[in-house]
């Protein structure tokens, strides 16, 4: 019965984990498949996550905070965008660029504003915060460990967000394998010169693939901020971005494939939560630092043996276009 | 009733000249062919049509009507349609899904999918260009591959049809094919417009043509009128040997014996199955065979860039498979190398000429003045080659990939020949290379020949093998199907024998 509820607890815990790394590596899949590479995942969220928190401080509106998270974001993709398709500039310069500049831009802001050591005030006012769904029956629901537990814990109980970025994964599924536009895009980070013979727009294609990634990016940053926690603090996205991007990989690019690579790094991340401090039969208590690198090493493990040849848009990081 | 004219196209880039007032006028169902060598400006001359380039002065005029076409899209919108070299096909979609990109039928793929399905099997009733829609376009032979890209010009309505040598990557069965294809198509008053350097081509299928050089038109005629000496000399500009003229061989001791080879590829398939020749001083023998029936794998191995699985190589006695001697431990023993796939294995695309010129020498002593590359040498050095062989513009530090295809297999050729081997292994000398080159490259293989060293030469154009080579062995599926003197060789024997049919019975 312990075990139990520790166990949907923790997989509750992993679908809140989950959420932004998955909006990320949608994101990313959108953007990849065009043929940009996309290092600049972690500074659109970190840039969403800082705008959200001061906006949704400021005006009292979480739905702002979202706004002001997406606009950032997407302006910050449009920057890539500009540099990457326009000026034919380094994919992987350009995201690191970006990723940089926020990372300093982000306290920096928050300094001058709010004078709180580059945080964001705590947002505790009503409708600041997107806060947790409670279904119906749920409380009641609780009493009953199978399948209530499951269904008060797991279905339930989530913010918006979460149902967001779930409702996402079969909806780029459709897109990219059902619509005109997501042939395109899948075409485009194959052969761009097939995509322009055919009389298609290069670039506006990958404008587009990059708008929709700066798009899911302020959604996932919103989260971290907005929703997961009350608040911007400095450098919260804390490599997210970079392990949405190895889910993407580790998923080879298709959307379900990319959601259970991020909901086993996020498994992974929610156990190293639980298992600080608990002492394991015969190991003794794990060092902290080591149980928070599993994530990591997971991933280094995965990417190195387990998944096998991952191939990549075959067009990806080159850009196109007259020199 | 004209379907395309071009009146007067101009283009410059930058310092070049790519176009000088080019006028060209193509009949409706007709087979128009353009000629010209490498930078002749054929190829500027169609991207100014099928809007990549932009030209500076001149006029487009389509079914009569003046037209502006400044992007594919307002060239599919006039009803033209491309057949590129380098196939324009997502390799991991469908066929149906690449002849539909661009032309999808609406927001859904499902509904334009259906109908564009079955716009597709009248097409391929109507033309005869059956192609499986549902198969993935990487696992299908090069030249069904052409047919979905002539296919996607069709479902387009394309009415005017531009083929960029389209035979180059095709297996001479498949030529034909094509060739028949393109009959149909003007019949069924399409005008067809057929860029090549091949004269063979031009001669089967076309009704007028086209000659360009430098920049400008130089002739104009029908085909029928004309003669494929004729036409070579317009290209280039002289008179053109299209037959390298040679004396019987004065066959010396054998050089190189290959013994029981074979040769397995990464996949542990065999490529070379069980191989036995020799090659003796003063002798130029041919492997004839369809691309991908071995050749190359035998080349590679006799180089040492491919390890055999079983079998010898000697090389005057010495056995290279046994002692394991690497690509440059053969250089130094006489076996010098000029690879099929020049910009791969033949030259470092990034380095400048003089750098390539001594690619594989580079540790001679010549070259090098105790640790350091004595770059004095390395350039006088590549400037006599480049002297010697004709080779422009003679400009050793030029980056390599600047000079045309025939510049650089000539600097290779350089490079092999004087480091003066015994035995001198030539694979496909002459792939991208311009006739006037051409006939350069054949007549220094045959003075080598006469020099009395031993020539390996791999090729899949059957005229360059029966033009040379003093013996002929036929590859098919990885074996030696038949041997024959050059004397006895006909087009037509070998041609049974690449198909696999043995000697005795093609004789």
């Amino acid at each position: 019965m312990e075990t139990y509820t520790l166990i949907v607890l923790l997989l509750a815990a992993t679908i809140r984990v989950a959420a932004p790394l998955l909006l990320a590596a949608l994101a990313g899949m959108f953007s990849e498949r065009s043929g940009i590479i996309d290092l600049g995942l972690e500074g659109k969220m970190l840039g969403a996550a800082f705008a959200a928190a001061a906006v949704s401080a400021v005006s009292g509106s979480a739905w702002l905070g979202l706004a002001a998270g997406i606009v950032t974001s997407v302006a910050l993709a449009l920057l890539i965008g500009y540099a990457c398709i326009t000026h034919r500039g380094n994919q992987v310069v350009a995201g690191m660029a970006v990723t940089i500049m926020v990372a300093g831009l982000g306290p920096t802001l928050g300094l001058a504003w709010f004078g709180l050591g580059g945080q964001t005030p705590q947002l505790d006012g009503p409708g600041q915060r997107f806060t947790a769904i409670v279904w119906p029956w749920a409380k009641t629901a609780r009493e009953a460990p199978f399948p209530g537990l499951l269904y008060a814990e797991l279905l339930s109980g989530h913010n918006l967000l979460v149902y967001f970025a779930a409702a996402l994964v079969p909806f780029s599924a459709w897109v990219l394998y059902r619509t005109r536009f997501g042939l395109r895009l899948r075409a485009v980070g194959e052969n761009p010169q097939a995509v322009d013979t055919a009389g298609i727009s290069v670039t506006a294609l990958r404008y587009q693939a990059v708008i929709i990634s700066g798009v899911l990016c302020g959604v996932a940053g919103t989260y971290l901020s907005v929703a997961a926690s009350s608040g911007f603090v400095r450098d919260m996205t804390a490599g997210k971005g970079y392990l949405a991007l190895a889910a993407l990989i580790f998923g080879k690019w298709r959307p379900v494939p990319t959601l259970g690579a991020c909901l086993l790094f996020a498994f992974t991340d929610a156990l190293a939560t639980r298992l600080q401090g608990v002492a394991l039969p015969g190991v003794g208590v794990i060092p902290v630092q080591f149980i928070l690198a599993l994530p990591y090493v997971l991933t280094v493990l995965l990417l190195a043996g387990f998944v096998g040849q991952a191939k990549p848009p075959k067009a990806i990081g080159s850009p196109y276009g007259d020199k | 009733m004209t379907a395309l004219e071009l009146r007067g196209i101009d283009k410059r880039f930058r310092a070049v000249h790519a176009n000088k007032a080019v006028s060209l006028t193509v009949a409706r169902g007709s087979v128009h062919g353009l000629i010209g060598e490498n930078g002749a400006g054929k190829s500027t001359l169609m991207n100014v049509i099928y809007g990549f380039h932009r030209a500076d002065a001149g006029e487009i005029r389509v079914q009569g009507k003046p037209v502006t076409i400044d992007s594919p899209q307002a060239a599919i919108a006039a009803g033209i349609g491309m057949v590129h070299q380098h196939f324009m096909l997502v390799e991991n979609f469908t066929v149906l899904e690449n002849i539909v990109l661009g032309a999808e039928g609406g927001r859904r793929l499902a509904s334009g999918l259906a109908k564009a399905r079955d716009e597709l099997t009248r097409l391929a009733r109507e033309y005869g260009l059956e192609v499986p829609l549902d198969a993935v376009v990487s696992e299908l032979p090069v030249g069904l591959q052409q047919r979905v890209e002539i296919l996607k010009a069709l479902h387009r309505g394309a009415d005017i049809l531009i083929l960029d040598e389209p035979t180059a990557v095709l297996a001479p069965q498949e030529a034909d094919q094509l060739f028949r294809l393109l009959a149909h198509l003007r019949a069924q008053g399409k005008a067809v417009i057929l860029v090549t350097h091949k004269l063979r081509e031009i001669m089967a299928v076309t009704d007028r043509v086209t000659v360009m050089r430098h920049g400008a038109v130089v002739a104009e005629v029908a085909t029928r009128e004309t003669t494929p000496r004729e036409l070579a000399e317009k290209m280039v500009g002289r008179a053109v040997l299209l037959q390298v003229e040679k004396g019987p061989a004065r066959v010396g001791e054998t050089l190189l014996n290959v013994d029981h080879l074979e040769v397995r590829d990464l996949h542990g398939v065999p490529r070379v199955k069980d191989v036995s020749f020799a090659l003796r001083a003063g002798e130029i023998v041919g492997i004839a065979g369809v691309a991908g029936n071995g050749q190359s794998e035998l080349l590679e191995a006799l180089a040492g860039t491919l390890q055999p699985s079983r079998g010898e190589i000697r090389l005057e006695g010495r056995d290279l498979v046994r002692e394991q001697l690497d690509p440059r431990a053969r250089r130094r023993l006489g076996l010098a190398h000029v690879p099929e796939d020049r910009l791969h294995m033949g030259v470092i695309r990034s380095f400048s000429a003089q750098d390539n010129a001594i690619l594989g020498y580079h540790d001679r002593p010549a070259y090098n003045r105790g640790l350091l590359v004595d770059r004095t040498a390395v350039r006088s050095d590549c400037e006599q080659k480049m002297r010697d062989y004709d080779v422009r513009p003679p400009n050793p530090k030029l980056s390599i990939s600047a000079f045309s295809g025939g510049n650089q297999q000539k600097l290779v050729l350089a490079r092999e020949i004087d480091a003066d081997p015994r035995v001198l292994l030539v694979g496909q000398p002459t792939r991208g290379v311009d006739i006037g080159a051409i006939e350069f490259i054949h007549r220094r293989l045959v003075a080598l020949r006469d020099a009395g060293k031993a020539l390996l030469l791999v090729s899949v154009e059957l005229d360059e093998i029966l033009g040379l080579a003093d013996r002929i062995l036929v590859m098919n599926g990885g074996e030696i199907v038949g041997e024959l003197a050059r004397a006895e060789a006909t087009e037509e024997r070998l041609g049974l024998m690449m198909a696999g049919i043995k000697a005795e019975a093609a004789s």
